[in-house]
């Protein structure tokens, strides 16, 4: 419990603004790959998580305005119901903004536990927005790409926190 | 205003409210999509701007095929070789027959005056990825409306139809899948002509025929090839084989499923093919006050 508190305190640089607009078009090109198959199937929304992310994180900086750019340009890339994603990742993003406090007083197990049922409420709007579009239910597959970025989570925070970790500075004793 | 705020407190509108905002412009896009197609331009706009990110993600794909091009056995170089040849050899003489029979037939249709039937010219299209939106079967082509594509045209492989063009950009096509759940051909039994409406299932290499009485003569193994009488697909395409008939006196219909020639759901090359029906218009509404059933989508 001590040594948790110690490591949730230490102190951080300030994030860059061009590092938070590099990672969402990583992250868009990354969901624009041509994924097929099995991979297809279990490939995570990474825009959906990274927005997640900046929102819990930075909830000053990423909010509504980047969570429904992103969104209308993934339902554009998708080819689908032009505002599904940009609802969907608004909500996501309030939900963020909300938790942000909460989420980050966790263990990154417990965090894990909050990002999961965010992103099926992600896909769960999804779904309703194409069912009364008239869309069948494509099948229980359909979510297990949030289960995935669940558990890339930790890996996402260890990344993204890359460049905000101070450099140890030779000089001082 | 002495009493209001710092500015360092100010944060804008709640979080509440934002969101109300953001759903409120969603829904009242999604409905100007859904029901009244409003955005095409919108969307046209945005796919420009979006192209080169696309084209960014799907290089690494193209760079790995061509890297696995350049480790080609020779052996594997061989055995492809031989096959082609005797394939050749085999597709000669058949294409020799196709031409003595192709000539009689244009002078046979020349004296009954009939139009051409068979496709003119066709385009070649890469396939640079398949549709992400897990409620539909897409798949993306690198060729668009500059490159002469048009919504509607149907596309083929090398075994037989895919699907038809159903979104133009400009370098870039949809093609909605024969085995999308909304799309629906035409066909025809080639082993007695028998006529029915072929519909995706949703999921890959499953199809179904729709409506069919229960002693209707489908049987395992029967090929079926677009009729041509919606006006999207030319007649004697194929399309598919039925691979099981299951006839269930509780139900209405049979339920016959089948299985998609062409590689619906491989990568590869497709041809769009250029094809314009010739066909005389129906009568319109008026004259003929419409008692049928309601036209089919994308059918």
């Amino acid at each position: 419990m001590q040594a948790r508190d110690v490591a949730a305190q230490e102190i951080l640089l300030p994030v860059k603004p061009a590092f938070i607009a590099f990672t969402l078009i990583a992250a868009f090109i990354v969901n624009l790959l041509p994924w097929s198959g099995a991979l297809l199937a279990i490939k995570p929304d990474f825009v959906a998580l990274v927005v997640l992310y900046w929102c819990i994180q930075q909830p000053r900086k990423v909010g509504f305005a980047a969570a429904w750019g992103f969104g209308l340009l993934m339902d554009v890339a998708d080819g689908s119901l032009f505002g599904q994603h940009a609802l969907a990742y608004s909500v996501l993003a309030f939900a963020g903004i909300v938790l942000h406090r909460r989420v980050l007083m966790f263990t990154m197990r417990d965090q894990i536990l909050h990002v999961i049922p965010l992103l099926l409420a992600n896909d769960l709007i999804v779904l309703a927005i194409r069912r009364i579009a008239g869309a069948e239910f494509p099948g229980y597959a359909y979510f297990i790409g949030s289960v995935v970025a669940g558990a890339l989570w930790p890996v996402l925070c260890a990344l993204l926190k890359l460049p905000q970790i101070p450099k140890p500075d030779p000089d001082h004793v | 205003m002495e009493y209001s705020p710092p500015p360092f407190f100010k944060r804008g509108p709640a979080p509440l409210t934002r969101l109300f905002l953001c759903f409120v412009l969603s829904v009242a896009l999604l409905i100007s999509d859904a029901r009244y197609k409003y955005l095409d331009g919108i969307r046209q706009v945005v796919a420009v701007v979006l192209y080169p990110f696309e084209r960014l993600a799907t290089a690494p794909r193209a760079l790995l095929g061509r890297i696995g091009e350049f480790f080609v056995t020779q052996s594997a170089l061989q055995t492809e070789n031989t096959r082609l040849a005797e394939q050749n050899l085999q597709n000669a003489a058949t294409l020799q027959k196709y031409r003595a029979l192709a000539g009689e037939n244009q002078h046979l249709r020349e004296l009954l005056a009939a139009r051409e039937r068979f496709p003119d010219s066709t385009l070649f299209a890469e396939v640079l990825y398949t549709g992400r939106d897990p409620f539909t079967r897409r798949i993306v082509v690198d060729k668009g409306s500059q490159a002469g594509v048009r919504a509607g045209q149907p596309v083929i492989d090398d075994a037989g139809v895919i699907g038809q063009v159903t979104r133009v950009y400009p370098w870039l096509a949809e093609i909605t899948l024969i085995t999308d759940k909304e799309h629906a051909v035409p066909v025809q039994n080639l082993r007695n002509g028998l006529r029915a409406v072929l519909g995706g299932t949703g999921s890959d290499g499953r199809l179904e025929l729709k409506f069919i009485p229960l002693n209707a003569d489908f049987q395992n193994g029967d090929r079926l090839v677009t009729s041509g009488i919606d006006g999207v697909y030319p007649p004697g395409l194929p399309v598919a084989e039925v691979s099981n008939v299951e006839r269930n006196a509780a139900f209405l219909f049979a339920r016959i499923v089948c299985r998609p020639l062409a590689g619906v759901a491989s990568y590869g090359q497709v041809l769009i093919v250029n094809w314009e029906n010739k066909a005389p218009q129906p009568p319109a509404e008026e004259a003929t006050p419409a008692r049928g059933k309601k036209p089919r989508r994308g059918g």
